[in-house]
């Protein structure tokens, strides 16, 4: 079976600075992969690079999605393509109403794949559908993207997009930092709810939390641009009671 | 004696342009005297032409005209725009402005004259006035005089407002009784299409709303993109005690027009006024506010938005003068500059030592798309009293990477994204508009012209 996602020996810097030092990963349709590690180890780089954001150095190795390099795409194409990344801190966009918005962003990866678009009704109907998954307060549609939600509200709407965009490849970036421990259930199921067979995601965490409410099937360890453990769900229990300063010393012993 | 004032005689030296006003002059005098206008308005005409000959086109080395040079309209020729039948190509135009689909009263000037086949009359309260300047004249001597009395004796637009006073053939006169709302906007359409380079119109706009009225009023300048010629338009706003008044200025002229404009506001307490400019066309455009805050308790709002392209220059120049305590005043100006267009703002909020509890807001939001454009701004604050809240910040700047990073991180194309950012800050602007059909005018227009807009295609930046 041919991973959705697959990183190859990837090197990465910004600014002259290597950040990612080889790191590699596979991510299977079905499969929910966590990726952990201490601040400033490059987990929010390789969302961002995977992403499409400007200002990255690929020094080496490939990314491939569904088989094709996903590097040369723009970030729009990406998210036609279906990868989405739930950002850590998402933009304020005063100005732009967040349904119009929606309704464009569905519309766009409905056209590039060959679906036909949605009128007002048919969006409207679809999104409240959606909404129910996170609790979040229709009223929010009617406002400027991100502006004036809570720090919960906008992290719950990154979720909201998603549920809506249905990508193939979901990143989510810290989805569960700043929330409360009754929106990071929310947040949580609304995740569980959106695993299919065919999709993957792809859970960027600095806590072992977020964990006890959504299940991965793998779980990576990265620390200083290098991924240095990978194991199953039981590696976040022991990151929990450990500390991340046990795996970094275990680290530099194997190496 | 003689009630009307002597003109100075030319000298040696005068330039030859401001003999050619002069001449100018002389010749339109013989035509308002024909029409049997009354004396106080020739003596007004004299005394701007007297101000206008002393002092002269104003130069960058005046500091309110740093950085706009009206040099291209003093080397000009001076020719006052003729009249002319409106012909199919004005009628078209007309059929296709911007506000040809809302209902109201409508007065329609052609090279500044009226044009009364073309305008639109509707039922008006009891008591509205609604004509053109040359027969208010006539009508409303007293209203007119008083106004136009206090304009020339102010002074405060300078050499220009005194040239056009010494010229205004026409313009919009509006007068509003006491305690009177009226429903409908009065549309104001004024059309340039000069045959001959150089031609000049003058307007001179009269707005008097009564204490406790109620009024929207919308003036909209287009035009043919024919011959360079000079707009100068003047409109005097006086707003009574009570009042509340939304007017809306959409200057919207040819690619080859120099508009000169001036907005004189008067407020009386508790008026609620807001002042909208939106200034999309023309090869320069200056528009001066200049808002007295007369008395307590005004809410004022001076809202403006500017998009330029090309080689444009468009200036706003804003004065407000809060000289009664309690009084409120929110100034947004947004520009939005591509090509090599330039934009300039000067804002002066000035609150006098008495206008205690003053609230005073100055925002001047610039985005510029492209490397030439340029923008200068000057926001300023003079504060004479010591209990009072007033901010002002202006802000330079490209399309927020990030903003447009999220938008196409979930598949919009980069000129979607782009155009989102641009409409949403122009949208600040147009929102604060409150009356609905001319809200939505303008949104479509601005809309249109930022799809239009260069630099939005391009992933550069």
């Amino acid at each position: 079976m041919q991973p959705i996602l697959e990183i190859d020996q990837l090197e990465a810097g910004v600014q002259g600075k290597q950040i990612l030092k080889g790191i590699s990963l596979k991510i299977y349709p079905g499969e929910m992969h966590a990726l952990m590690g201490p601040n400033g180890s490059g987990k929010s780089t390789l969302a961002s690079i995977l992403a499409g954001r400007d200002g990255y150095e690929i020094i080496r190795g490939r990314v491939l999605y569904q088989g094709r390099n996903l590097l040369e795409l723009s970030p729009e194409d990406r998210a036609r393509e279906g990868v989405f990344l739930a950002f850590q801190y998402p933009v304020e966009i005063p100005g732009v109403n967040s349904a119009y918005f929606l309704k464009a962003a569905l519309n766009e990866v409905r056209k590039y794949r060959g679906m036909p678009e949605l009128d007002a009704i048919e969006f409207l109907a679809l999104v409240k559908e959606k909404i129910k998954l996170l609790d979040l307060d229709e009223e929010l549609l009617k406002r400027p993207v991100n502006v004036g939600f809570s720090g919960g509200e906008k992290k719950r709407n990154e979720v909201l997009q998603m549920a809506v965009l249905e990508p193939r490849l979901a990143v989510l970036d810290e989805t569960d930092s700043g929330l409360d421990i009754d929106a990071l259930k929310i947040v949580a199921n609304g995740v569980n709810c959106l695993r299919k067979p065919d999709n993957a995601q792809l859970v960027i965490t600095h806590y072992q939390r977020l964990l006890d409410h959504i299940v991965p099937d793998k779980v990576h360890v990265l620390v200083d641009g290098r991924i240095v453990m990978s194991a199953g769900k039981e590696l976040a229990l022991d990151l929990e009671s450990k500390g991340y300063d046990w795996i970094v010393r275990e680290a530099k012993r194997v190496n | 004696m003689n009630s009307i004032s002597t003109i100075p005689d030319a000298d040696a030296a005068e330039a030859p342009q401001f003999r050619a006003v002069r001449t100018a002059f002389e010749q339109y005098e013989s035509q308002t005297r024909a029409r049997g206008e009354p004396d106080w308005l020739s003596s007004l005409r004299r005394r701007g032409l007297t101000r206008f000959l002393a002092a002269g086109y104003p130069t960058r080395r005046d500091e309110d005209w740093r950085h706009t040079s009206l040099d291209a309209v003093s080397s000009m020729p001076f020719a006052l725009a003729s009249s002319a039948g409106p012909d199919d190509r004005i009628v078209q135009l007309l059929e296709g402005s911007a506000f040809s689909s809302v209902s109201g009263q409508r007065l329609v000037f052609l090279n500044g004259h009226l044009i009364p086949g073309l305008s639109r009359a509707v039922r008006l309260s009891d008591g509205v006035y609604v004509a053109g300047f040359a027969r208010a004249v006539q009508e409303r001597p007293e209203t007119l005089r008083a106004r136009l009395t206090a304009d020339s004796e102010d002074g405060s637009d300078g050499s220009l407002g005194a040239l056009n006073l010494a010229f205004a053939r026409e313009g919009a006169v509006v007068i509003v009784p006491a305690n009177t709302i009226v429903d409908e906007p009065i549309i104001l359409v004024f059309v340039s299409s000069p045959r001959t380079a150089g031609e000049r119109t003058h307007l001179r706009n009269v707005i008097v709303t009564g204490p406790n009225s109620r009024a929207t009023v919308i003036e909209h300048y287009i035009g043919l993109d024919t011959e360079p010629s000079v707009t100068s338009s003047v409109t005097e706003l006086h707003a009574g005690g009570g009042a509340i008044l939304e007017h809306i200025k959409l200057q919207d002229e040819a690619g080859s027009v120099f508009h000169l404009a001036t907005l004189r506001a008067r407020l009386e307490s508790s008026s609620k006024v807001a002042c909208h400019s939106f200034a999309l066309g023309s090869r320069l455009a200056r528009q001066n506010v200049l808002a007295t805050l007369a008395g307590a308790g005004i809410e004022a709002v001076f809202n403006g938005l500017y998009l330029g392209d090309a080689d444009r220059l468009i200036d706003h120049y804003l004065s407000v003068d809060h000289a009664a305590p309690g009084c409120a005043s929110h100034e947004f100006f947004n520009g939005v500059l591509d090509d090599k267009a330039t934009g300039v703002f000067y804002g002066r909020i000035r609150v006098r030592q008495h206008a205690q509890k003053t609230d005073s807001k100055q925002t001047n939001k610039n985005l510029l798309l492209s490397d030439d454009a340029a923008v200068h701004t000057r926001p300023q604050l003079e504060i004479y009293a010591d209990d009072v809240k007033c901010t002002h910040g202006a802000t330079i700047g490209q399309l927020d990477p990030e903003g447009l990073f999220y938008l196409r991180s979930r598949g919009l194309p980069v000129g979607t994204a782009r155009r989102m950012l641009i409409h949403a800050f122009a949208g600040e602007i147009i929102e604060r508009v409150s009356f609905g059909a001319a809200r939505d005018v303008l949104d479509r227009l601005v809309w249109e012209r930022v799809e239009r807009t260069r630099h939005v295609s391009g992933s550069e930046q």
